[in-house]
């Protein structure tokens, strides 16, 4: 009774050119279905986490903790204490008695011993059913303790990663303007949604720099309490990517009129056009501002272009499969393989939405596999139908892909390498490059056997 | 020389600050993982089965299915048990597995599933009509216990539940061999096989969670225990069960209670004389003598203990990690000459410092402080006054390593950011021989590159 792809699953998969699309998306993941999708818990946790200079203190029992201790190089320029691992490490009878006097006493302990600019304290599933006021414990030890001390709702089983976004930015929403907006530009921006991953945010903020945009605060990679409590005061936010933050720049919006706009820093077509959004955004603020971007464009794709043909020349032809967190992603992908000469014949991702499949239909070629909530099996169905090269992924696909001699490139949170901005384009060009060309895949067994086939075959010619 | 070793309890216990230990179902999971066939099933919701799987992955390079009953929010207050079942049926559909074992987390625990009897329910149910594969299952609150007490608690439940008639009486013996590592477990079947003697080693991760490139993605990797094996553990000649911090009620106490299969509970073969313990075991269960191959290997290990024992006399180290893998640490520590001055375990109430002062009595120059529930900040805080010249644990201390100066020796598991965690050698006079090699040429290093000149010749 064996099958890859469950009959409840099949109204998840779509490809190109075969019909209108019609996916089923943002249901719950399926029992017994091996789902590669996390919790809300995890969705909050990747948002906040690399607020530097706060204390984030898991609430629950140790293993929520434990698992995401410093699992991505959310790099900070200055204090660290992100990259700690704290837990109330609940114990039975706390979970008997309650949790709420542990949880305040390591309040207490915690912050006296990092002093923080803030500290979140994020709900677990077993804070959920037992019910502790994280809300009163966390007003009484702001209180005590003169900081924000802010609960995180994101209790793993009441959704997908997507609602612990959500949880996440109403966590953040409450610091947001309590902070002075003085000494604030006009012509200014926030950058929601990145979580500078091996120092990305720092690539993009030099961009902004040269084109005359002050940057007010990083929202959230390398960030600051006080940067998010006064970012009211900039004149535009920048959402990239899934939206993990879509949700903050919706409420701001409604509360303080600041507007946002989509970007993606990955690739050069949304690279560049990121850059000139903001450019015509701020151009009757400042009128030299889109000479100065049309610039540093044209400098950054001079020095680029030349450079990613030689890649190009090796990597034409090739065929990509990528499965990503959020959906966003997909779309710069699919436009940076272009680049490459490189064909894209599956996305998936774990929280797409109906629009987002919707557009991929779109930009994808006739044949290509869409795929909402995948699975180890799905994944690597489909990663030997179609013969793929290179498998784009997180940590749980890379021994997918490996296992099978196909080579991969960590698009996750947990990439060493800086991939936005047009210096990551370079970068991303020669991760693929130095995977996708590696001699190691000829002794793969199933490439291994294809070519010992095709060298038979030439003799017998 | 004392041979009481110092046990402080851990004052004003609040919180944990990166923790030294992991939670019980990822332990259950990777046990399960051992037996042919197998597959984990957490039941609880879907973030811990992904969050672990992760974990796992990142230490073995290999793909690790877990599944989940992915419970929502309404199963989290009408009960799991209807998504436990649909859980299992796909899990059937897609894997078609011999087993699934099913631990539970504390989602599950807290709102009080009572999985044995849904378990019961749905062979009721669906036995009849369907090949139901075995169904083991094990409670696994992570508020309760580390990953090794999920470990040992699958271990068990295997046993308990698997194999519940006497077998015919076989030249054969139960090995349950703690978490180790999965060449430590290739390791130990060499040696049986050497003895002459069939082994069923219970879990066997050898290759299921360290298997080679393949044509095709498996569902579920070969290797693993055989369902078989288990079930005729009842007639083996003895079990040897590694370990000097396990819980009273084991597999091998089991087998022992209701069997009467003889149980010699030994610590893991680590060092010279602990080691031995193992030889005798099996030389007493199979009859025969240690084979000259292994006389070698123990040979050599002590003529590498000579000669390098100036290198290291008298450092001082730190050892931290599962409870018993560090108990053999020290046994092996003390061997060579190394001071332990901290030995610590995430886990509590595991007699750690009776089980390091059994092994280090008479032998170690100095008795360890050993410290049980501590995590990182703890183990700084005293390393602070203990001033340690090594490190000897998982990678998760490599931040206090590389704060502090000092070499860190990868052992156990998790290893994150080295290659080669499922593929390093712990036990035996081998697997010692290689631990020495590398804490000797830890030091070595260090003072290489701390040398303005170098030397070439050591
Ligand atoms: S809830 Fe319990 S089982 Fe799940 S990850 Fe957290 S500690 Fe582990
Ligand atoms: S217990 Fe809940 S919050 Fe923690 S990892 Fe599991 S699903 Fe997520």
């Amino acid at each position: 009774m064996s099958t890859t792809i469950l009959e409840e699953r099949k109204d998840q998969i779509h490809r190109t050119g075969e019909g209108a699309i019609d996916i089923a998306c943002n249901r719950e993941s399926l029992a017994g279905a091996v789902s590669q999708r996390a919790c809300v818990f995890c969705g909050s946790r990747v948002v906040l986490y690399p607020i530097a200079d706060a204390l984030h203190l898991v609430h629950g029992p140790i293993g929520c903790a434990v698992y995401t201790w410093d699992i991505r190089g959310s790099l900070s320029s200055g204090p660290e204490i992100h990259r700690l691992s704290f837990s109330t490490d609940l114990q039975e009878t706390d979970v008997i008695f309650g949790g709420e006097k542990k949880l305040e006493a390591a309040l207490d302990e915690l912050i006296d011993r990092h002093d923080p600019e803030a500290a979140f304290v994020y709900s677990t599933c077993i804070v959920g059913l037992i019910g502790d006021d994280l809300e009163a414990v966390c007003r009484k030890m702001s209180e005590k303790k003169g900081i924000p001390v802010l609960p995180v709702m994101s209790e793993g089983f009441k959704g997908s990663k997507r609602a612990g976004y959500e949880a996440a930015c109403n966590a953040m929403f409450r610091l947001i303007g309590t902070g002075s907006t003085e000494d604030i530009s006009p012509v200014s921006v926030n950058i929601f949604g990145d979580f500078n991953l091996a120092g990305e945010i720092w690539i993009i903020r030099e961009y902004f720099e040269k084109m005359g945009v002050q940057v007010v605060a990083n929202v959230t990679g390398d960030g600051r309490v006080n940067d998010i409590a006064r970012c009211h005061g900039a004149g535009l936010n920048l959402v990239q990517c899934s939206g993990a933050t879509l949700h903050l720049a919706q409420l701001m919006e409604d509360k303080f009129g600041i507007p946002f706009e989509r970007v993606s820093y990955l690739g050069i077509e949304d690279m560049a056009d990121s850059l000139y959004k903001v450019a015509d955004f701020f151009k009757d603020k400042d009128p030299g501002i889109v000479e100065r971007t049309q610039k540093l464009v044209k400098e950054e794709l001079e020095k680029l272009i030349p450079e990613l043909a030689r890649y190009r020349r090796d990597l034409e032809g090739k065929k990509v499969a990528m499965y990503v967190g959020g959906s966003f992603k997909a779309f710069s992908l699919v436009k940076a393989f272009r680049h490459l000469g490189m064909q894209v014949v599956l996305v998936g991702s774990q929280t797409g939405t109906k629009e987002d499949y919707a557009e991929l239909a779109q930009i994808t070629d006739p044949g290509t596999v869409i795929i909402d909530d995948a699975n180890p099996l799905e994944l690597s169905h489909f990663i030997k139908e179609l013969d793929v090269d290179v498998f784009v992924g997180g940590v749980k696909e890379r021994p997918i892909a490996f296992k099978l001699g196909v080579g991969f490139c960590d698009h996750n949170h947990e990439r060493k390498e800086a991939l936005e901005g047009f210096k990551g384009m370079l970068n991303f060009a020669r991760e693929i490059h130095s995977s996708a060309m590696s001699p190691v895949w000829q002794f793969a067994p199933r490439r291994a056997s294809r070519i010992a086939a095709a060298k038979k075959e030439a003799v017998n010619e | 020389m004392s041979n009481k070793t110092k046990t402080t309890a851990r004052p004003n216990y609040v919180s944990t600050t990166n923790a030294c230990k992991l939670c019980t179902p990822l332990g259950a999971s990777l046990a399960f993982r051992g037996v042919e066939g197998a597959i984990p099933f957490l039941h609880g919701s879907q973030g811990c089965a992904t969050y672990m799987r992760r974990y796992i992955i990142s230490h073995f390079r290999e793909p690790v299915d877990i599944a989940s009953s992915a419970l929502g929010e309404k199963n989290a207050i009408y009960g799991g048990g209807p998504n436990l079942k649909k859980g299992i049926l796909n899990v059937m559909k897609k894997y078609e597995p011999a087993l699934v074992g099913v631990a539970t987390t504390c989602l599950t625990e807290t709102i009080g599933d009572d999985v044995p009897m849904n378990i019961k329910e749905f062979r009721a149910e669906f036995g009849e009509d369907l090949d139901l594969p075995e169904l083991v299952q094990v409670s696994t609150p992570s508020y309760n216990g580390t990953h090794t007490d999920g470990w040992h608690g699958a271990v068990r439940s295997l046993v308990e539940q698997l194999c519940t008639t006497k077998a015919d009486a076989a030249h054969r013996v139960n090995i349950l061999p703690n978490m180790i590592s999965c060449e430590d477990v290739r390791h130990l079947k060499d040696i049986c096989r050497d003895f002459g003697i069939d082994a069923t080693i219970l879990p066997d991760i050898s290759e299921t969670l360290d298997g080679p490139s393949l044509e095709d993605y498996v569902k579920i990797p070969s290797g693993g225990t055989p369902i078989e094996g288990i079930k005729t553990m009842s007639g083996s000649k003895g079990t040897i069960e590694f370990g000097r911090c396990l819980p009273k009620e084991t597999g091998g106490s089991s087998l022992e209670a209701a069997f009467g299969v003889k149980n010699h509970r030994i610590g893991l073969p680590m060092g010279l004389r602990e080691s031995d313990r193992l030889f005798e075991a099996l030389e007493d269960i199979s009859g025969t003598p240690m084979p000259r191959r292994y006389e070698l290997e123990r040979g050599r290990l002590v003529d590498a203990y000579v000669d390098g024992h100036k290198y290291i006399f008298g450092k001082r180290a730190v050892v931290y990690g599962e409870e018993d893998l560090v108990v053999g640490l020290c046994a092996f520590l003390a061997e060579i000459g190394v001071d332990v001055v901290l030995a610590g375990t995430g886990a509590r109430n595991k007699g750690l410092d009776e089980a390091i002062a059994a092994v280090t009595n008479g032998v170690a120059r100095i008795a360890p402080e050993v410290r049980e529930g501590v995590d990182f900040h703890d183990i700084a805080a005293e390393a602070e006054t203990l001033a340690p010249d090594i490190l000897i644990g998982h990678s998760k201390g490599y931040r206090y390593a590389k704060a502090w100066g000092v070499p860190l020796v990868r052992v156990g598991f998790p290893i994150h950011d080295r290659f080669g965690g499922q593929r390093t050698r712990h036990i035996g006079y081998g697997g010692t021989l290689n631990l020495f090699d590398r804490v000797v040429n830890a030091f070595i290093e260090k003072k290489q590159a701390d040398s303005s000149i170098g030397y070439g010749y050591i």
